[in-house]
């Protein structure tokens, strides 16, 4: 390409309104247990090829998550959520493409629709480590349902503290 | 908002750029002003910005008109006022989109090639540039048709080019110089009558005239301009802000383009595929809204391609991209609905491949819905079931991807569909396209969901129509098969497997596995031995049944028997076979063990595609599942060669680095010996890979030879049976088969071109059946 004004670079250049990509950043959500520094945790998760999926259905299934998930590429492996004690899914998962590019179109394009008739969410994950897959509210379930008001049949009920009572 | 306050200070030039690229970007948008007084009144903020800033400006302009197309006549006045106010302003822009143009014809980027010159034929509305030298440009663009030894591509992207501009700029340049219009519309039309198009069946989503033609895009696109000049180049829906500014811009003095040459053809030009244009909706749909734009009708065509390019600019930010369609103006005076869904279906059904991945497209709808829930839902279930209606001419590729995008949507939405509209499906052969639409689409929403719900959204009467329950066939399994060679074994394997025995203690229990192919001995001290792959296979899939992750561990532990088990070609086919014939019920998990077994190597993908088209896969050969096994394992194949490739690549990189490194240190370095050992690893590992491409390629070149082996074997086949028997060669399964063929010379095309030669001499040839080569032909045709 000839030298000139405004030349540089011309047929490759692009606009920042079409860079946008909000889908596909990070959310403000850190992992408190991480082990590292937060500039770690930040690296981590700007090149991680793993996605947390949250607002699941107790009864959801791998193979359902496998159906959904696989529309943005091929999936390198599912591990579920499960409840501490009772080692039963407790309605989040972790699904870890082979391509982060795969990744980001699910962040796209699955987070925020439903599976099992529950809108599901999505966000970006540091890596599985063991230990990751149980829940770590006091029950044994997740933090969420710990103290959850209100009554949700896919997500055994009402509140762990609600049940107490 | 929310961004901490910069301190104020001098900008830093960066920052600038930004402002100004927002500036233009932006114009229009959130304010309450109208577009032309926003226009003008950017237009005085970048004059005074000119002496300062006047290559960031023109860069910006120049990025917005190849990169924004929907938005042209906007920036097309922006220009106008900035040449009105600054002549040399205007020169240099003009001078700087040409060399866009070439730069992006250089790097075979033809698809922004054309947005530059409609813009630059649009500048010619808000008299930046004259006329006459804008026919001229286009006299060199057509006569490109006129070139010996060609690919058809080049001289049909050239005339589309010129084509395409028409609809903005028709008016003007016939007023100024209709005699070289004509000449030139004249010589349109006899390329046009000239250009073979045996592509076009490969591209059509429906084989059926009715009720639409799905016409070449150059057929359509001359159809439409041919009317344009009819209606005396009258064109009303264009918005062009210029118009206001006439009085302006008409005192400007214009700029003659410089002689433009295309840049020759070159053996690195790849120039667009031919497209055929999809329609599925006229005026007759929607009765009580906006009269839809004919098809040959130019106001059709450019609400088609503003619609595409803001699909184009937003694809990412999904929210935004369903807000920009839905604000495309002249929504009262179209059924903007209707294009709408038009458009996205016509980018899902594109053949070979979507623009885009293909679950973009249903979330995308989804979120129509959510902003349009009155009327959007309605336009969708109107499409839906005119797809449903004309099933039995739609390419199998397309059928593929309604199934996907039907179930897919459904399950956002609780299954809630009229099945019972669909009744007439339920007295047809289950081999017809829509009875197979129906059952496939049910299989899919169980998937994501399970089996119960299915059963429980559809009326008993689609029972016939139901998927199975995915439950695993273990043959061993019940007493009264204590009778079955390998029973025992099969006990002692699933004891053994449950106490958690190593490989060594399962190889030393399948010893005692009589082989049925006892005087099948290889040689090699090894022999294939069905039954054991069978006892084996069995019982570890049964015992590991309950989930993908159960079954993907027990791949895992027993990797080591599986390897020998599976060492020879006919191990890997019988392994498949078992899981077949296990988890026939359950296909999704027949795709994710092949494809894990290949990860693993304990097939390869030659098996696999031998697999496919084995006669003990007949039954389900038109199953939908069946072919997305296919082409995740030629995908798999393909990333494979990629990623060897890559590394490579890098590696002779670093080789480079390092030489250079050495070169530029001290050259009074007599030490050869020193810089051979550094090299020697790099160099060893190169060579390496070199032979490691070489044979993944030599793997990849094998598997599609396989594949079109075996389709030959199966179509001529079929073709001398009908022959012979007499009956019609048309069947179902036929119309599938070559669809299928089809699929796959489409899906892979950029590999495929590499194997032209051999697929020509050594398996496409002459004594061919013509209803085969006819799909090669036709593929030949694509980039001719």
């Amino acid at each position: 390409a000839s030298a000139g004004p405004g030349s540089a670079a011309m047929a490759s250049g692009t606009l920042s309104i079409l860079r946008s990509d909000s889908y596909a950043e990070l959310s403000q959500y850190r992992d408190q247990h991480f082990r590292g520094t937060r500039y770690d945790q930040e690296r981590l998760l700007r090149k991680s090829c793993t996605l947390y999926v949250g607002n699941l259905s107790f009864y959801t299934t791998e193979e359902q998550i496998h159906e959904l998930f696989g529309k943005s590429g091929d999936i390198k492996k599912v591990i579920m959520g499960l409840d501490k004690v009772k080692k039963t899914a407790c309605g989040f998962c972790f699904v870890e493409y082979y391509a982060r590019g795969d990744a980001e179109n699910a962040m796209r394009y699955i987070n925020g629709t439903r599976l099992d008739d529950r809108i599901i969410r999505t966000d970006w994950d540091a890596g599985f480590k063991e230990g990751r897959q149980y829940g770590r509210g006091r029950s044994g379930g997740q933090v969420r349902d710990e103290y959850r008001q209100d009554y949700d049949a896919g997500r055994g009920g009402y509140g762990k503290t609600v049940q107490c009572q | 908002a929310g961004q901490p306050h910069k301190r104020r200070r001098t900008s830093e030039p960066s920052e600038i750029e930004e402002r100004l690229e927002s500036l233009i970007c932006r114009v229009g948008e959130k304010s309450n002003s109208s577009l032309e007084s926003n226009l003008e009144g950017l237009a005085g903020v970048l004059e005074a910005d000119l002496p300062n800033y006047k290559s960031k400006i023109l860069r910006i302009l120049c990025t917005v008109a190849r990169l924004l197309p929907e938005k042209l006549t906007v920036y097309t006045t922006l220009v106008g006022l900035l040449n009105a106010r600054n002549y040399n302003f205007g020169g240099e822009f003009v001078e700087a989109m040409i060399r866009q143009l070439k730069e992006c014809l250089k790097v075979n980027m033809y698809n922004e090639a054309v947005h530059l010159v409609r813009f630059l034929s649009d500048l010619v509305n808000c008299h930046v540039i004259a006329a006459p030298s804008m026919v001229a440009m286009f006299e060199n663009f057509v006569s490109v048709t006129q070139e010996e030894d060609v690919p058809q591509v080049r001289c049909d992207w050239y005339m589309f080019a010129f084509l395409s501009s028409l609809p903005w700029v028709g008016k003007e340049l016939y007023e100024k110089k209709d005699a070289e219009m004509d000449r030139l519309l004249s010589q349109a039309e006899s390329y046009l009558k000239r250009r073979q198009k045996i592509h076009v069946p490969m591209l059509q989503v429906w084989t059926a005239d009715k009720p639409h033609p799905q016409e070449e895009y150059l057929d359509c696109l001359w159809s439409q301009i041919q009317k344009l000049k009819k209606d005396r180049w009258q064109e009303r829906h264009i918005l062009r802000p210029y118009l206001a500014f006439d009085s302006v811009l008409c005192e400007a003095l214009q700029h003659n383009l410089p002689p433009f040459t295309p840049p020759p053809h070159t053996e690195d030009s790849v120039y667009p595929m031919p497209r055929v244009i999809f329609r599925m909706f006229d005026y007759t749909d929607d009765p009580e809204g906006p009269v839809m734009p004919g098809s040959h009708s130019v106001e059709r065509f450019v609400i088609e391609e503003n619609l595409h390019c803001i699909i184009k600019s937003h694809w990412k930010e999904r929210k935004t991209c369903a807000a920009q369609l839905l604000s495309y103006p002249g929504n009262n005076k179209i059924p903007l609905n209707y294009h709408i869904v038009e458009v996205i279906f016509a980018e899902l059904f594109q053949l070979p491949s979507p623009p885009h991945i293909e679950v973009m497209y249903t979330t995308l709808l989804i979120e129509l819905c959510k902003l349009q829930p009155g009327s959007l839902p309605q336009v969708l279930a109107q499409a839906t079931e005119m797809l449903y209606m004309r099933l039995d001419t739609m390419n199998t590729t397309c059928v593929d991807r309604f199934i996907n995008w039907f179930s897919h949507h459904l399950s956002n939405f609780q299954f809630r569909w009229s099945w019972e509209d669909w009744s007439d499906c339920l007295t047809q052969d289950l081999e017809k396209p829509k009875p197979k639409f129906v059952r496939e689409v049910l299989e899919k929403c169980m998937r994501l969901s399970y089996h119960q719900r299915i059963i429980d959204i559809v009326p008993a009467s689609f029972s016939v129509l139901s998927p199975a329950n995915p439950v695993c066939i273990y043959k061993y399994g019940d007493e009264s098969n204590r009778s079955l060679p390998g029973y025992t074994v099969a006990l002692c394997l699933t004891i053994a497997i449950k106490n958690k025995a190593s490989n060594d203690e399962i190889f030393s229990i399948l010893k005692d596995v009589p082989n049925p192919n006892q005087d099948d001995d290889d040689g090699e001290g090894f022999t294939f031995n069905p039954l054991k792959i069978e006892v084996f296979v069995q019982t570890l899939l049964h015992l590991a049944a309950k989930s993908f992750s159960h079954s993907f561990s027990a791949l895992a532990k027993f990797h080591e028997v599986f390897k020998t088990l599976a060492e020879s070609d006919e191990g890997k086919l019988h392994v498949l076979r078992v899981v077949y014939e296990v988890w026939k019920n359950h296909p999704q998990m027949i795709a994710v063990l092949v494809d894990k077994m290949i990860r693993t190597q304990i097939v390869d993908c030659a098996a696999v595609a031998n697999w496919i088209f084995s006669s003990e896969l007949a039954h389900d050969f038109t199953r939908f599942y069946i072919w997305e096994i296919l082409h995740s394992t030629i995908r798999k194949m393909n990333k494979h060669v990629l990623k060897i490739h890559k590394e490579l690549e890098e590696t002779k990189a670093r080789l480079a680095r390092q030489h250079k490194r050495r070169d530029s240190d001290d050259d009074d370095d007599d030490d050869d010996r020193s810089t051979d050992r550094e090299d020697g690893p790099l160099e060893e590992q190169i060579e390496r890979l070199q032979e490691k491409v070489e044979s993944a390629q030599s793997e990849q070149k094998n598997l599609f030879l396989v594949i079109f082996q075996r389709f030959i074997m199966l179509l001529t086949e079929h073709l001398v049976r009908c022959e012979t028997g007499g009956i019609d060669v048309f069947t179902p399964w036929y119309k599938s088969c070559i669809e299928r063929l089809q699929q796959i010379f489409l899906q892979h095309h950029q590999i495929i071109q590499q194997y032209m030669v051999t697929l020509e001499n050594l398996l496409f040839t002459a004594e061919l059946d013509h209803h085969i080569l006819a799909v090669f032909q036709q593929f030949c045709a694509l980039q001719a």
